[in-house]
C-alpha cells in the first residue's frame, strides 16, 4: 500500500528537507517567506510548524546575505539549507556562490568543507518574463567546486534532495517551476540517488536523447509519438549535471549513433554544448550524423505567452530535431 | 505649503487614474485575461502621484514590480500598459516585458522591475547623467521597505550621498515583503533611519495623504535640483490586495481588520472628502472626473482587445541595438 503512495514534486522536495530535517539536528532552512508562508511555491510548508522558527528562519530579501549565512554556518559545522526563491536571482549573490562557496575549500588548502545546500526555482513557462523564467544551470556547472542537480520527476526529486543535503560540498538544488504539480509514487523511506549518476528513463536503439528537468518530459512525450513511426528513443536523464555522467551518454551514443541534447536554457553556449563535446571527444567514431542541440534562441524569455510558446523547447521541437537527424548518414569511406 | 486648486486636481487624477487602471486590470487577471504575475498599486495612489505631481515631464523615475501606479503617475498612457499586460504587440514593451517590465522610457520610466533593489542603483546612474549633461533633471527611486534588506539598495544610497547626485529615494512602506511582515526582517520600525547612515536627510510622512507626499516630494525634488544632494521620503502607506493577484481578506499572513483599518483612511476618498469640504471641489465635479477616466479604461481595454499578438519572428528582436555610428554626434 504505502509504496504506491504518490507525492507531488513539490511534497517530494518537502519530504526530503523534513526528513533530513529529523535525521540530523544540523540541518535547517533559510530562505524568504519559507517559514510562515510556506515558500512561494509550497514547498516548504509545514516544515515550520514542526521544526520551529529557530531551524525554518524566514530571512530578509537579502539573497547575498542568505547564500552567505550558508557558507559561514557551513564552514563551521551545520548543513543548511538556503532558499533562493526564483534561479534568476542567483545573479544577486553570485560572489557568495561562486567566488565563496565553490572555493573555499580548495583555496583553503582542502581545509574546509561546505555540506550546503542553495534551493532554487527555474525554468519558464508561465509569462514570469525575463528575470523569472531563466534556466541558468551552464553558469553554475562551469564552477569547480559546485554540484547541480536538476530532477525531472517526483521520485529524483526525493532520492536527489537527499543526496544533495547529505554531500559535504556546496550544491544547488534546481527545482522546475512547471513540475511543481507533478505527481508519481514516491517511496515513504529516506532513500538516495547518487549525485552524479544518470538515468535511462527509457530504453531505445535508433537514437539517444539526452534531456534533463522538464525537458526529459518533453521527450518522453516526443518519444512516445516516434514511437508510432518506428524510431525507438532512447532518453538519458543524467538528472545531476555537475558531476556530468559522461558514461552513461556516452555508452547510449555507441550503442545508438545519434545524439539530440536538449535543454530549456539558451542553446549558445548552454550545457548542450559541453555534452555535444564530449560526445565527439569519446564516440566520434559512432556517431552516424551530428550531434543536435536544441535549445532556446539567444534571447532574453519573452512575456507574452504568443512568444513564449515559441520560444521555450517542446516535444514538437524534439520530435523535428529527431526526425531530421534520423535523416542524416555519414557515409563511411 | 500652497498647493493650487490646478495642483490639487491633477494629484486626484492621477490616483484615480492609478486605482481605475489597477481595479480594471484586477478584474481582467481574475477572469484569466492576463498572463504572468499581476502586482497591483491599490492603496498606494497617494505617493507615486504625490512624487510624480512634483517632478517635470524629463525627469526619471525608476520603479519596482509593483510598478503601473508609477507609469500611470508620470502620465503612462492606458492603451499600451493595457496591450502589454495582455502580452500585445502594441504594448508599452511589445509584449516582451509584461507587468513586470512596463516601462516608458520617453516619459522617463526606466522600467518595473522584476528584480527586488534593483531600481534604485539604476536611479543613481540616470541621477549621475542628469547631473552630467547640466539640464536640472532629477531622478526618483520608487522602492518598497522589504527592498532596503538588499544590497543593491545601500550601494545605491551610499553611492547617490557620496556623490552628492540629484535623486530622491521614494520609499513605499506598506509594511510587508511579499507574505512576511517587516518587523520579522529588520530590527527597525522606519526606514528613514537608513537615511542618516549615509548622511541624507529623510521624512517620514503619510503615504494615505497626497498633499503630505506631494509637500515632502517637492522639498526634496527642489534640493536635488538645486544641488543638494539626495533625500529620503518614507512613506507609511498599504496594498489592499494580495502580494500579487486580487485576494484582499483572509489572507493568513494579515489579518482582516489590518485592511480594513487603512482602507477608512483611503488616500483617494479622504482627498475628495478634503477638496469638497474646502470649496475646491463639489461631489458632481469628481464623479464626472471618475466617469472620464472609466470611459478611457474601456477604450483601453478594447483597445488591447483589438491589438495583435505579436508574431514569433519577434522573438530575436530588439536584443541588440544595431551598433552605433554616431559617436561624437550627439549635442
Ligand atoms: C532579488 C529578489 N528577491 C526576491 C524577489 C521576490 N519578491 C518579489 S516582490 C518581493 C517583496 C518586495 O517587498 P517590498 O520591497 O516591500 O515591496 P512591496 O511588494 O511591498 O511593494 C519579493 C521578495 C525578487 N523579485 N527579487
Ligand atoms: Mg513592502
Amino acid at each position: 500500500m504505502s509504496d504506491e503512495r504518490k507525492l507531488s514534486y513539490g511534497q517530494a522536495f518537502n519530504e526530503a528537507v523534513s526528513q533530513m530535517m529529523e535525521a540530523d539536528p544540523d540541518v535547517f532552512c533559510a530562505g524568504e517567506d519559507i517559514g510562515a508562508f510556506g515558500g512561494v511555491f509550497g514547498t516548504f510548508l509545514g516544515l515550520q510548524a514542526k521544526f520551529g522558527e529557530h531551524r525554518v528562519v524566514d530571512t530578509p530579501i537579502s539573497e547575498q546575505a542568505i547564500v552567505g549565512l550558508g557558507v559561514g554556518a557551513s564552514v563551521t559545522g551545520l548543513r543548511p539549507i538556503v532558499d533562493l526563491m526564483f534561479m534568476d536571482f542567483i545573479c544577486v549573490a553570485l560572489d557568495q556562490i561562486v567566488n565563496q562557496a565553490a572555493k573555499l575549500k580548495y583555496m583553503f588548502g582542502g581545509e574546509a568543507s561546505l555540506p550546503m545546500t542553495i534551493t532554487t526555482a527555474g525554468g519558464g513557462g508561465l509569462s514570469a518574463a525575463a528575470q523569472h523564467s531563466q534556466s541558468l544551470e551552464a553558469l553554475l556547472c562551469h564552477m569547480p567546486g559546485l554540484k547541480v542537480v536538476m530532477p525531472s520527476n517526483p521520485y529524483d526529486m526525493k532520492g536527489l534532495m537527499i543526496s544533495c543535503i547529505k554531500d559535504n560540498n556546496p550544491t544547488v538544488m534546481i527545482k522546475h517551476k512547471r513540475l511543481l504539480g507533478m505527481s508519481a509514487v514516491v517511496p515513504t523511506e529516506a532513500y538516495e540517488i547518487p549525485l552524479g549518476k544518470g538515468n535511462i528513463l527509457r530504453p531505445g536503439t535508433d537514437v539517444t536523447i539526452v534531456a534533463y528537468a522538464r525537458m526529459a518530459n518533453e521527450a518522453l512525450i516526443a518519444a512516445a509519438e516516434l514511437a508510432k513511426e518506428g524510431i525507438e528513443c532512447e532518453i538519458i536523464d543524467p538528472r545531476t549535471l555537475q558531476p556530468l555522467d559522461t558514461d552513461l551518454i556516452v555508452d547510449s551514443a555507441q550503442r545508438t549513433n545519434r545524439v539530440v541534447v536538449v535543454h530549456e536554457a539558451v542553446r549558445f553556449g548552454g550545457l548542450g554544448g559541453e555534452i555535444a563535446s564530449q560526445i565527439q571527444e569519446l564516440a566520434f567514431d559512432y556517431l552516424d550524423a551530428p550531434v543536435t542541440r536544441i535549445g532556446a534562441p539567444f534571447s532574453p524569455v519573452p512575456f507574452s505567452p504568443a512568444l513564449e510558446q515559441h520560444y521555450i523547447p517542446d516535444a514538437k521541437t524534439i520530435l523535428a530535431g529527431v526526425r531530421e537527424i534520423m535523416q542524416r548518414n555519414v557515409i563511411r569511406g | 505649503m500652497e498647493i493650487s486648486t490646478t495642483k490639487q486636481f491633477d494629484l486626484h487624477r492621477r490616483m484615480v487614474r492609478i486605482r481605475l487602471f489597477e481595479e480594471a486590470a484586477g478584474r481582467l487577471a481574475e477572469a484569466n485575461r492576463l498572463p504572468g504575475f499581476l502586482h497591483l498599486y491599490v492603496g498606494e495612489e497617494a505617493v507615486a502621484s504625490g512624487v510624480c505631481g512634483a517632478l517635470n515631464d524629463d525627469d526619471h523615475i525608476t520603479s519596482t514590480h509593483r510598478g503601473h501606479g508609477h507609469l500611470v503617475a508620470k502620465g503612462g498612457d492606458f492603451n499600451r500598459m493595457m496591450a502589454e499586460l495582455m502580452g500585445k504587440a502594441t504594448g508599452y514593451c511589445k509584449g516582451k516585458g509584461g507587468s513586470m517590465h512596463i516601462s516608458d522610457t520617453s516619459l522617463g520610466m526606466l522600467g518595473a522591475n522584476g528584480i527586488v533593489g534593483a531600481g534604485s542603483p539604476i536611479a543613481v546612474g540616470a541621477a549621475f547623467a542628469n547631473r552630467y549633461r547640466g539640464r536640472g533633471q532629477v531622478a526618483v527611486a520608487f522602492f518598497g521597505d522589504g527592498s532596503t534588506n538588499i544590497g543593491a539598495f545601500h550601494e545605491a544610497a551610499n553611492m547617490a550621498c557620496a556623490l552628492h547626485l540629484p535623486i530622491v529615494f521614494a520609499c513605499e512602506n506598506n509594511e510587508y515583503g511579499e507574505f512576511t511582515p517587516r518587523h520579522k526582517t529588520m530590527a527597525i520600525t522606519d526606514i528613514v533611519d537608513r537615511a542618516a547612515g549615509y548622511g541624507m536627510p529623510g521624512v517620514i510622512v503619510d503615504g494615505m495623504d497626497v498633499i503630505a507626499v506631494h509637500e515632502a516630494a517637492v522639498e526634496a525634488v527642489e534640493r536635488a535640483r538645486q544641488g543638494g544632494g539626495p533625500s529620503l521620503i518614507e512613506a507609511k502607506t498599504y496594498r489592499y490586495y494580495n502580494h500579487h493577484g486580487i485576494q484582499n481578506l483572509g489572507l493568513k499572513y494579515r489579518p482582516d481588520e489590518e485592511v480594513a483599518t487603512w482602507k477608512q483612511r483611503d488616500p483617494i476618498f479622504t482627498f475628495e472628502d478634503r477638496m469638497i469640504e474646502n470649496g475646491v471641489a463639489t461631489r458632481e465635479k469628481v464623479d464626472e472626473i471618475w466617469a472620464e477616466l472609466r470611459q478611457d479604461i474601456e477604450t483601453a481595454i478594447q483597445f488591447a482587445d483589438d491589438s495583435p499578438y505579436p508574431t514569433p519572428d519577434q522573438i530575436m528582436v530588439d536584443v541588440y541595438t544595431k551598433s552605433s555610428t554616431t559617436i561624437g554626434t550627439k549635442s
